[in-house]
């Protein structure tokens, strides 16, 4: 537990939020996403709890970014209605 | 952006050599980390849910590198159905037949009439035996969205 490094991270987190859901591409949003999560990972297991850390590093930053970019091949640049 | 989606609507990504043989020697590696955290999942950080995320996370990279027909060579859709189903199951068998026996549902203890062994001990194998089912399942659930997810349903080549 150090506060400035808990305070570092947090701000980043907070960076990558708020870019996640300003950002127009949805590529570029699935990508920060995963960035986001990792860096929750990193506070949590900063923070001690190592299992939840764990968890997000897996599902987060790993299968979720898989899948969010599966779907967005899945879709096209412009609407069809 | 607009370049990769053409690329994925008109053929399949394009196969990389490079990124075939880096995967293929790292699968082994990844799979037996999953299985790590599987079994020592009731001491140590991880479990059967982050185990299974990593075992199906194998998978899920040798869908990406190659495509979903060399998965499917692996496990096939019938398997992944039947081997998570089977991994509910156990979870759910082991919690009800302590209920059975006479035990609260989910209380390991009860086990100790069937297989004679400290209590204590047999709380720690308890959930063992839970987390290899969790894993199970959340491995075949985690392929099969993937699968799904890549492929629009049709289970053909994938992206």
């Amino acid at each position: 537990m150090i506060w400035q490094l808990d305070l570092l991270i947090l701000t980043l987190v907070v960076v990558c939020g708020i870019a996640t859901i300003t950002v127009k591409d949805l590529l570029g949003a699935s990508v920060i996403f995963g960035v986001y999560s990792f860096l929750m990972c990193l506070l949590w297991a900063e923070m001690g709890a190592v299992d939840v850390a764990f968890t997000e590093a897996t599902v987060g930053a790993g299968v979720s970014t898989v899948l969010f970019i599966a779907a967005i091949l899945r879709t096209t640049r412009r609407s069809k209605d | 952006m607009k370049h990769l989606q053409e690329k994925a609507q008109s053929k399949p990504l394009g196969e990389s050599l490079i990124v075939q043989t880096a995967v293929r020697m790292m699968i082994p590696f990844i799979q037996l980390f999953g299985l790590y955290v599987i079994v020592h999942g009731h001491y140590s950080p991880g479990g059967g849910f982050q185990g299974g995320v990593v075992l199906g996370a194998s998978f899920i990279l040798m869908a990406l590198a190659y495509d979903l027909q060399k998965t499917f060579g692996y496990i096939s859709e019938r398997t992944n159905a039947i081997l998570g189903s089977t991994g509910a199951l156990i979870y759910t068998g082991t919690a009800a037949l302590c209920a059975v026996l006479g035990g609260y549902f989910l209380d390991y203890s009860a086990l100790a009439k069937i297989i004679p062994m400290n209590p204590i001990d047999w709380r720690s194998m308890g959930i063992f035996l839970v987390e290899v089912g969790v894993g199970l399942a959340v491995m075949n659930i985690m392929v099969s969205l993937f699968w799904d997810i890549s492929s629009g349903g049709k289970m053909d080549e994938g992206l």
